[in-house]
């Protein structure tokens, strides 16, 4: 077992020894605040962490174009997961942080992690002047309107700055993000309107870089419904500056749960039930032994919208503690763009 | 023709059940002692790697800070510079009546290898990490946690002595809240300094071998060197009765050869019944040498954690490599006891008589060859101890000069025989002398053996006693305050002194941090300036004034161990850590620690460490009164028992630890003393059964077969009584070289060499005891003999 394992051993099969579903996430929430379909955002504070709810992150990926000519996909993630409804002081708190950060290149694709314990300083988030950090990784700027990324593992690094004038989109229902037939939410805002430009350090050396970035904020005690595997998760750029959220709760029992919310060129979002986004996998890949599907059929009645989403490069797997797939995609059909694609849950 | 062959040659066996069961007995009892040391060597090896493991010291570089602790901050501050490290707080907490190693690790950042497979004995991360938490702890550790409010999971994998828990909780623990103790560094460094983010901390490589392992080696060579011993002496037990069994079966040998079974299948067939016998008797001895090892662990454990601070297990764990070396040995001692007595049946003459002869008589060129060996040995042994340095040298020191003295032993033995034939007058004391030096050859070898265990009985035990007499005398010395008391925490040690005002004459602060000294592991004690360390404190050499210089922070002390390692002297500079170098005042005796130690004054101490906690107090006051306030402090002061130390209890307690450091010495010496008195034995017994072509012409002439007996007695006295006079110098020699060379090389202190001779006396009368039970029986049994048998000498040729 790694040093990697270790830690996951400890974080999942322990505090999680019984949950079902992707990374535990389908728990009973004991003790932790539940997600309420009536709460108001409240900014800057709820770009702070919630430590009464069990799962929160900080979820960054943006589609790069270097001056070499080549596309890029980047990923940095900062996640809390708590082991209690509490903060404590010190090392006491049950306040677990991790980090994950990868870079994709049409072919290859870098990943690292970070763990760190709440409570001494090493890891955490602060609302105002904002800052997201866990070890030498760091998301920081005067507001999360105006931020610079640096990160980076032993192969790959970037260093990012992203801006933006652009609100910050609630999904689902103002922000309550239902996940499940059987009630599980989330509140759920983004930012999908970065301006992003900075360097990527690869390999072969430094590229420039610039392009647009998409930040997920969500937290919950109870993302998953127990008999749910995994998700597909879309966020994609699409021509004429409108954006596009959609995902699919895989379920083989109670039957596949889907949500999507449309992102006018102006920041205003349309939210759709269950049922009336789709998607459909195309064609799958082996990856990391097992088969991932790298093309994809979305539909969107409601906005005429058919596509065909593939995966630019289909190795964009993340090695960690928990593996799952990350990265970026381009869009074709009656919308063309790019995005991002989040794959979990495939044994 | 090679059944017939083995079954002709086994049926010897079946005829002589005795020499069956000597020759098992003596290479068990070899067997025995050697792997015995050896299990107890690996078990504790295992101990130490199991030890180092737990930090990773042998694969990881680590951090460490200047002083005894460091604030948590450092570590956040080298994470977000990308620093890979991972915390570790190490302390120790006394629980349920032992000191535990008590580690604390964050296991988000540790890596797997680090703290072995704990997590997976059960992974349950809120309660490990959240309070009250949870502590893994070695099985045999596990029992003493059980005080402390808190989960205790007992924990094979976790290393003796030792218990795991999480960073934060092991700091409420330990009362260090916030503080680390070393960092380990799990990747690469950063292109950020290290001292530009936490200055007091230095970079240390992965350890090449770990420090407990390095400082025990000394005493792990001596145990080794004993296992040695012993198996040479049992080897001689299993050479005299092998030697035995060819002898009588000369016969068959010959006979069989005459029937026209080739040599080389003779050779083969002997071999194979070697082979199988010490297959048989190494099994045996090493089922002994695992009783013997289980025996004796408990006493080496508690010696080693004594010493040296080392947690040894007191379980005793059966190694496959151990099984494998034990009989590996018992086949070669077989091998190297049998190769004589091979060559003899390689050479026999097929046509002559296969009568058995006595072992061939030691021709005087014989006698001049083993003298000049012996000269050449001791001339090799006085060069070694002039110029060889190191523990090796002197072991082999030892080794050149027991071996030199057994070589010469014959010689000096046919000496005093030569004088005392000379002195005697009448045909019977001639015979007897006469007979007694023919007879020497064949017992040599046991009488070497003798004199191999009396020298190193009586070195040895000249060693422990000086050791004992200077170690008394010096804790006299050292530990001069009437009580010795220990605050939990800061706070009680506040309350302690509030509370102590008025009511003591002294209360002297005993303050210390582990630091690195001129490249190596040691202590730094701040010393208060009082009467009591300038009457008492025991100096081997000092400048003028050095108590004086010492007070005002010029001049440092440092122990003999440190003086002799590093060749200081008074007057010279010692670096310390931080970079500044003061001037060695003063070296003084430090027996019992293995650790560099150095003493600067109190107030500079204070000034250089200011975050060292000041928790152990000693008390002077009037002897009488000290009771008194011991009951006091814990019934007004509220000090708990086991915080304060009596004077009288300390000594007891060092005493202790002293005494069981060398029981396991002398349980070897005794068993090896034992083993060379089961080798005269066989030895008697083989020469007895072959002389009676030798007595029958004495008894022929009127001798009657008990006083032919009471000679055989008074030989066997005689000779050992020489043995034992001739060991006496040697053993001295030993004591010497094990004093002057091995104690220094091994310890760092040398100690002034006493001489006891009551305990010769004692060891004399032993050894006088050991030859009379080993000529009792062969002498009963000549006395016995059928006056037939002794006739049929003259009758019959066989």
């Amino acid at each position: 077992m790694n040093a990697k394992g270790y830690s996951i051993a400890l974080m999942f099969c322990a505090s999680f020894a019984e949950a079902q579903g992707f990374a535990g996430l389908g728990t009973d929430a004991e003790g932790f605040a539940m997600p309420d379909a009536g709460y108001e955002f409240e900014f800057p504070t709820d770009h702070g962490p919630h430590p009464a709810y069990r799962i929160e992150w900080w979820y960054l990926t943006a589609n790069l174009d270097g001056a070499d000519g080549q596309t890029y996909g980047m990923q940095w993630t900062l996640f809390r997961s708590a082991l209690a409804p509490t903060e404590g002081d010190g090392w006491s708190s049950p306040q677990i942080w991790f980090g994950h950060a990868a870079l994709t290149t049409k072919t290859a694709h870098f990943a690292a992690e970070r763990f760190a314990r709440g409570g001494i300083g090493q890891a955490g988030v602060t609302a105002e002047p904002f800052e997201a950090w866990i070890d030498d990784w760091r998301l920081s700027g005067p507001s999360l309107s105006d931020v610079s990324l640096r990160a980076g593992g032993e192969e790959f690094g970037y260093d990012l700055t992203l801006k933006t004038d652009a609100p910050f989109v609630p999904q689902g229902e103002n922000g309550y993000s239902v996940k499940a037939a059987s009630g599980q939410a989330s509140h759920y805002y983004s930012q999908p309107f970065y301006e992003v430009s900075g360097t990527l350090a690869l390999p072969d050396g430094q590229v420039e870089v610039t392009g647009q970035g998409w930040l997920d904020r969500e937290w919950s005690s109870e993302l998953l419904a127990r008999s749910q595997e995994g998700w597909d998760w879309f966020s994609l750029h699409l021509g004429g500056g409108a954006r596009l959220m959609g995902f699919v709760l895989r379920d083989d029992a109670a039957g596949d749960y889907t949500s999507a919310t449309w992102i006018a060129p102006d920041g205003t979002p349309t939210p759709y039930p269950d049922g009336a986004f789709t998607a459909e996998p195309l064609r799958a890949a082996e990856v990391a032994g097992r088969d991932i599907p790298v093309r994809w059929r979305l539909k969107l009645p409601g906005q005429a919208l058919d596509v065909e989403v593939t995966a630019v490069n289909e190795q964009a797997w993340n090695p960690l503690a928990f593996p799952y797939w990350e990265g970026p995609v381009t869009v074709t059909g009656s919308h063309a763009g790019r995005g991002y694609l989040e794959m979990t849950g495939y044994e | 023709m090679i059944r017939a062959g083995l079954s002709a040659l086994l049926s010897h066996w079946l005829r002589r059940p005795f020499q069956l069961v000597t020759l098992v007995t003596g290479l068990a009892l070899a067997t025995a002692l050697w792997s015995g040391v050896q299990a107890i060597n690996a078990e504790a090896r295992a101990s130490y790697d199991q030890a180092a493991e737990t930090l990773g010291e042998a694969r990881y570089p680590q951090i460490v800070p200047d002083g005894a602790d460091f604030p948590q901050a450092d570590y956040v501050g080298l994470r977000r510079a990308g620093w890979p490290v991972t915390p570790v707080i190490e302390g120790r907490l006394r629980a349920g009546g032992q000191s535990v190693r008590l580690i604390g690790i964050d296991p988000l950042t540790a890596p797997a290898d680090i703290a072995p497979d704990t997590v997976e004995v059960e992974t349950d991360l809120a309660g490990f990490i959240t309070p009250p938490g949870l502590l893994y702890a070695n099985p045999e550790t596990a029992p003493a946690l059980s005080g402390l409010g808190l989960r205790v999971v007992p924990a094979a994998s976790v290393a003796p002595g030792t218990a795991i828990g999480d960073i934060g909780i092991v700091q409420g623990l330990l009362g260090q809240p916030g503080r680390l103790t070393r960092l380990i560094l799990t990747g690469d460094a950063p292109g950020t300094p290290l001292q530009d983010i936490a200055s007091g901390l230095t970079r240390r490589a992965q350890a090449e071998s770990n420090d407990i392992a390095r400082l025990t080696d000394s005493f792990h060579l001596n145990l080794t060197a004993f296992g040695l011993l012993s198996f040479a002496v049992g080897l001689f037990i299993v050479h005299g009765a092998i030697g035995l069994a060819f002898e009588q079966r000369r016969p068959v040998f010959r006979t069989l050869r005459a029937l026209g079974l080739p040599l080389r299948t003779l050779i083969g067939l002997l071999s194979l019944e070697l082979v199988i016998l010490a297959l048989v008797s190494g099994g045996i001895g090493m089922a002994l040498g695992y009783l013997i090892a289980a025996a004796l662990l408990p006493d080496v454990a508690a010696t080693l954690r004594g010493l040296y601070g080392a947690d040894v297990s007191g379980q005793l764990s059966l190694r496959p490599a151990w099984w494998a070396a034990g009989m590996v040995i018992a086949l070669l001692g077989t091998a190297i006891a049998a190769a004589g007595a091979f060559w003899r049946v390689a050479r026999l003459p097929l046509l002559a008589s296969a009568q058995p002869r006595a072992w061939s008589r030691g021709s005087a060129a014989g006698r001049l060859a083993q003298g000049a060996a012996a000269a050449a040995l001791g001339l090799v042994a006085l060069g070694l101890a002039l110029v060889g340095s190191g523990l090796v040298a002197g072991f082999v020191l030892l080794g050149v000069l027991l071996i030199a003295a057994a070589l010469a032993l014959p010689l000096v033995l046919h000496g005093v025989l030569v004088l005392a034939a000379g002195a005697a007058r009448g045909a019977l004391p001639q015979w007897f002398w006469a007979d007694t030096r023919q007879q020497l050859p064949g017992l040599s070898l046991a009488l070497m053996a003798l004199l191999l265990a009396l020298a190193a009985n009586i070195g040895v035990g000249t060693m422990v006693q000086s050791f004992r007499a200077t170690f008394t005398g010096w804790l006299d010395q050292r530990l001069a305050a009437e009580l010795y008391v220990r605050a939990s925490d800061p706070a009680e040690a506040e309350r302690l002194l509030a509370y102590l005002d008025g009511r003591v004459d002294a209360v002297l602060p005993i303050v210390s941090v582990d630091a690195v000294v001129m490249g190596a592991p040691a202590e730094i004690f701040g010393v208060a300036d009082h009467a009591t360390y300038r009457d008492n404190w025991p100096l081997l050499s000092a400048l003028p004034d050095v108590w004086d210089r010492v007070a005002r922070g010029e001049a440092v002390l440092v122990n003999e161990q440190l003086a002799r390692r590093e060749a200081l002297a008074p007057g010279d500079p010692l670096p310390l850590p931080g970079g500044d170098t003061r001037t060695i005042g003063g070296v003084y005796s430090d027996y019992g620690n293995p650790l560099a130690q150095v003493l600067i004054g109190l107030d500079a101490f204070r000034a250089r460490y200011p975050d060292a906690p000041e928790l152990n107090f000693g008390l002077r006051l009037p002897a009488p009164d000290a009771p008194a306030l011991q009951r006091a402090l814990t019934d007004e002061a509220g000090i708990a028992p086991d915080q304060i130390t009596d004077q009288q209890s300390l000594k007891r307690f060092s005493l202790g630890i002293f005494e069981r450091t060398f029981a396991v010495t002398g349980a070897l010496n005794v068993l090896t003393l034992a083993v060379a008195g089961f080798a005269i034995l066989t030895s008697l017994l083989t020469l007895s059964t072959m002389r009676q072509p030798q007595l029958a012409p004495v008894w022929a002439l009127g001798l009657t077969r008990a006083s032919l007996a009471r000679l055989e007695i008074l030989r066997a006295l005689f000779l050992a009584l020489v043995t034992f006079i001739a060991a006496i110098p040697v053993g001295l020699l030993l004591a010497y070289v094990l004093l002057a060379v091995i104690n220094v090389e091994a310890f760092g202190w040398r100690l002034p060499m006493q001489v006891f001779p009551g305990d010769w006396l004692w060891l004399g009368a032993l050894s006088m005891l050991a030859a009379l039970l080993a000529a009792l029986w062969p002498a009963r049994r000549l006395a016995r003999t059928p006056p037939a048998e002794l006739l049929k000498v003259f009758a019959n040729e066989r």
